[in-house]
């Protein structure tokens, strides 16, 4: 037997005190294979050590929650029976090393996290940060993520609906790919992953195993260096193809009552899936890998073991029922086989050639598996109003805004994305929230994904609420009853005391904003150690949100319909200009406090707004985000070129009012006596609000007098991408 | 009107075919597999848009091979109808049911939008219900959907007045040659064409211009 040294417990990623915690559970010195098992299950990836113990502080249940965290996606009620079943993953560190199969098996994780547990997939979203713009290597990861996202997204067949797309120089080193996928299922067909019994066969199905992928979970819980280049080879590659006949066939067996428990093989493959299944089921696992269908000649226990190979699945079926479930994957050309069984030992044994390669305790993989308390350092969040130019001419800043890198048109982006297939998509990318209707109903999702970075790193706490704040008030803008968040937690290295106090603050501002506003989380998933070279990302905990509508005909749009209609700003304008849009692109500086969430004001501006759109009294409605009130406006013209005329009277200072981002605010229009009435009801329930202007025109126009053509802000906001991709060539980095 | 949808492993507009014809036909179609040697009887097949065998050679290349498609073109050669969206129309041209080929589109990335078209000749059953030249808007989602034939072809497409569809002037999505979007075969009884009428029947979707296409087909098929 291999004899384990000092140096392979550090390259495995174990500390000291982790591998003595190993001797102590096995009562003896573990099998090269055990310590591979140890090493990905314990990794930060697999056992959220860092981050558990904050993260049970999450309001995770409501009535309408079927299944909360701990499964591989969760679970909600939508009524009639229909359940939503989404979650959130990020695949950064590939993401970063090979663009676009990174972001491809990202993509298919995902999916079969959604699919294992018996849903079709509807709907597809994606949380994207990279580096400057003008950094050498932006331009070729861009490019790489997007079609990778659309190469396998497309070809499933699944549309993708939307998400968001930032530049900051933070992530220059460490781009961040967060993939959502939302199925549907009925509820009284969703499929667990507790391998509950003895005695039941253990079936491996979809691809074949090769050494792709290998200690995957381990690269994605460590920091990046110059040399990180050469992880390459743990890279997985992705087969839409395959996965698309693993969904069909799957969702077929899921017909069938044959299936106990099923587990899709992401991070760590046959070792989590495994232990996994059997720690939920509180049973063992045999299994022999002989049996395991291999893609490539003499692979060991070791590698079967800890590669990563796409498209695979691990179920349990009934004793008996094996032929009827291979017989559906010989019909889809898909790989089936009996690799082993559970037990009621409760432990993982595998053999491989004769010889038992591992036989450790399942519960030493999981309730053993190291919690941190991590400590951590408390900042002072970022404080004060900073200065600015107060004779900048207000509609020249909005064209700059409008064609900034974080302010463009997404255009180029979800143009690549077929987000039109299954013929369900009400509202297309570009709005508030994607609108994805429930096949054969009238009622529909609506989907977001939101953060606001730049807020996050003065204030990890605020930053936190306002990520779940702006998903709920996006879900709100287009009609939809906000139901549960699924949250991708980003950050950097938790073993530094300033970075663990960003992830533990920002667990709370996300707890709070879900508890105030009913909005549990159902599951998520954490990404730490985004740093290269001791450089931290900015906090990034992205928020991925479904809300429900119940009369698809009633969504609002942002997009400015009539002439003549009234524009009201329902919520309170300060004018805070601290971390904002304007600040960093006008006047080049990321300074000040990040702005306030006040979570019951933001609940009840939300809730009228949405009664305003239930009703169908309205059906033109934008949040108030980035860049502010007059970009608010500009988003609302540009679609169909109906301008506005806007201004208030007696405004003592323009800059602030204009491109605030104060929070808890939406804009609306109206027709005249419908407008009245809105405002006086706003009045009556104590919600400040105004109105603004009227829409009509071609231009927008401030107090009138100054004006500027929609046609001409419309070149900047559209042009800024394609020009940006199609500029100098993309430096080729193989 | 009876109708049938192939599946081909991979297909990923299957269903949307399937519904839009239950819509405008008020019949649900068969749905066949591609391992199926046999047809059911109808009058129309539709292959349908989607990434069939993965689409890993050229597109529509394996499924042309397929054990279904034998029955296909014996189905066209009895002048029965033959609709083919997107990988459809791959499949076509690869079966050489349809002249020319599906290239990568030109500016080499997948590209998903609502696109103006042309409908350049009537006198077709998929296409009799639109008025000659009408202005209609469909998506396209498609990676490889530049059509290439060489000049004679294109010629002749144009002479005998097979070209169906048309990119409208400044919509071309994929630098197809002479901006087309639809053909029809020698017998005007296969119809290819790399956007989806399917995708826009429902109102709710932002238009019904594809209306049109299966109206014509109910009245030619009834």
């Amino acid at each position: 037997m291999t004899k384990i040294t000092p140096e392979m417990v550090r390259e495995h990623g174990l500390s000291d005190a982790e591998y003595q915690k190993i001797l102590d559970l096995m009562g003896r010195e573990p099998s090269f294979v055990e310590l591979g098992i140890f090493s990905v299950m314990w990794s930060e990836h697999c056992s959220y050590k860092s981050t558990r113990a904050h993260l049970k502080k999450l309001p995770t249940k409501a009535p309408w929650v079927i299944q909360g965290p701990g499964e591989n996606a969760g679970v909600i009620d939508i009524g009639d029976g229909d359940a939503a079943i989404f979650k959130m993953e990020s695949h950064n560190h590939p993401s970063f090393i090979e663009p676009y199969q990174g972001a491809a098996t990202g993509v298919g994780g995902i999916m079969r996290d959604v699919f294992t547990m018996g849903a079709r997939p509807i709907a597809m979203m994606n949380a994207l940060r990279f580096g400057e713009p003008s950094h050498p290597k932006t331009r070729h990861l861009v490019s790489g993520v997007v079609s990778g996202i659309g190469g396998y997204g497309n070809c499933m067949g699944v549309p993708t609906v939307g998400g968001e797309v930032n530049f900051h120089p933070s992530y220059n080193g460490n781009i961040l790919v967060n993939a959502m996928c939302v199925g549907l299922a009925r509820q009284d067909k969703i499929f667990l992953s507790a391998a509950k019994g003895a005695g039941n066969p253990v079936v491996y199905v979809g691809s074949k195993t090769g050494r792709d992928g290998i200690h995957g979970a381990t690269m994605a819980s460590a920091e990046f260096d110059d040399a990180s280049e050469e992880k390459r080879p743990t890279v997985q590659v992705g087969d839409p193809f395959t996965e698309k006949l693993l969904l069909e066939a799957c969702l077929e067996l899921m017909a069938t009552d044959a299936i106990i428990a099923i587990q899709d093989m992401g991070a760590a493959g046959l070792t989590s899936s495994s232990a996994e299944m059997g720690d939920k089921g509180g049973s063992g696992i045999e299994l022999d890998l002989d049996k395991v269908p291999q893609r490539e000649t003499n692979m060991t226990a070791y590698e079967m073991m800890l590669s990563e190979s796409q498209e695979r699945m691990l179920a349990v079926l009934k004793p008996g029922r094996e032929a009827q479930a291979e017989a559906i994957f010989k019909k889809w050309e898909l790989d089936f086989a009996v690799i082993g069984i559970t037990t009621d030992t409760s432990r993982l044994v595998v053999k491989h050639k004769g010889k038992v390669e591992a036989d450790m305790p399942i519960t030493a993989l999981s309730d053993a598996a190291p919690i941190y308390e991590r400590p951590y350092a408390e900042r002072k969040p970022m404080a004060g109003e900073p200065a600015y130019d107060k004779s900048k001419p207000v509609l020249a800043s909005l064209k700059t805004i409008l064609a900034s890198p974080d302010m463009a048109s997404r255009r180029w982006v979800w143009e690549q994305y077929d987000h039109t297939v299954m013929s369900d998509t009400v509202q297309v990318p570009g709005g508030d929230a994607a609108v994805v209707r429930i096949h054969g109903t009238n009622k529909a999702l609506a989907i977001t994904t939101d953060v606001t970075p730049r807020y996050c790193r003065p204030d990890p706490f605020e930053g936190g609420k306002q990520a779940v704040a702006e998903a709920w008030r996006n879900l709100t803008a287009v009609g939809a009853l906000p139901l549960a968040v699924t949250d991708n937690l980003n950050y950097g290295n938790p073993q530094k005391p300033e970075i663990m106090w960003e992830i533990v603050a920002g667990i709370d501002g996300i707890g709070a904003a879900c508890r105030a506003l009913d909005f549990p989380v159902i599951g998520g998933n954490c990404s730490l150690y985004n740093e290269t070279n001791g450089e931290g990302i900015l906090p990034t905990p992205a928020i991925g949100a479904v809300g429900l509508m119940k009369d698809v005909t009633k969504m609002a749009t942002v997009a400015f319909k009539r002439s003549n209609d009234v524009i009201i700003l329902i919520g309170e304008t300060r004018g805070h200009l601290g971390q904002s849009i304007y600040l960093r692109e006008i006047e080049g500086r990321e300074e000040g406090a990040s702005p306030k969430v006040e979570l019951a004001i933001e609940k009840k501006h939300g809730d009228f707004v949405r009664g305003l759109i239930e009703a169908g009294r309205v059906d033109t409605v934008h949040d108030v985000s980035d860049g502010g009130l007059l970009v608010a406006i500009a988003e609302m013209a540009m679609p169909r070129g109906i301008g506005a005329s806007v201004g208030i009277a007696g405004l003592p200072d323009a800059i602030p009012f204009w491109f605030g981002e104060d929070q808890a605010r939406y804009v609306i229009a109206a027709p005249f006596a419908e407008a009245e009435k809105i405002v006086s009801e706003a009045i009556a329930a104590a919600i400040t609000v105004a109105e603004l202007g009227k829409t009509g025109g071609d231009k927008i126009t401030l107090d009138d007098k100054d004006s500027a053509a929609i046609a001409e802000l419309k070149v900047g906001f559209e042009d800024w991408f394609p020009n940006f991709m199609s500029g100098e060539e993309i430096p080729v980095t193989d | 009107m009876k109708s049938a949808v192939i599946v081909f492993p991979a297909s990923n507009c299957d269903r949307d075919a399937k519904v839009a014809l239950e819509q405008m036909t008020g019949k649900t179609p068969a749905m066949v597999w591609h391992q199926d040697s046999e047809l059911p009887d109808v009058d129309l097949v539709v292959l349908p848009g989607g990434f069939s065998y993965g689409d890993y050679l050229r597109c529509g290349a394996m499924a042309s091979q397929s054990v279904v498609m034998r029955s296909v073109k014996a189905h066209a050669d009895k002048g029965g109808m033959v609709l083919g969206v997107c990988n459809g129309f791959q499949v076509l041209t690869e079966s050489h049911m349809l002249p020319g080929a599906l290239m990568r589109n030109a500016a080499l990335k997948f590209v998903c939008k609502p696109v103006g078209l042309e409908v350049q000749e009537t006198q077709s059953g998929f296409t009799r219900k639109y008025e000659n030249g009408q202005r209609v808007t469909f998506p396209v989602a498609h990676g490889e959907g530049s059509y290439f034939a060489d000049e004679d072809t294109l010629d002749r497409l144009e002479g005998e007045n097979r070209v169906a569809f048309r990119y409208a002037k400044g919509e071309n999505p994929n630098g197809s040659a002479r901006n087309i979007a639809g053909i029809l075969s020698e017998k005007r009884n296969v119809l290819g064409l790399m956007p989806h009428p399917e995708r826009v029947v429902d109102n709710a979707l932002g238009g019904t211009d594809g209306r049109g296409l299966f109206q014509s087909l109910i009245e030619a098929l009834s």
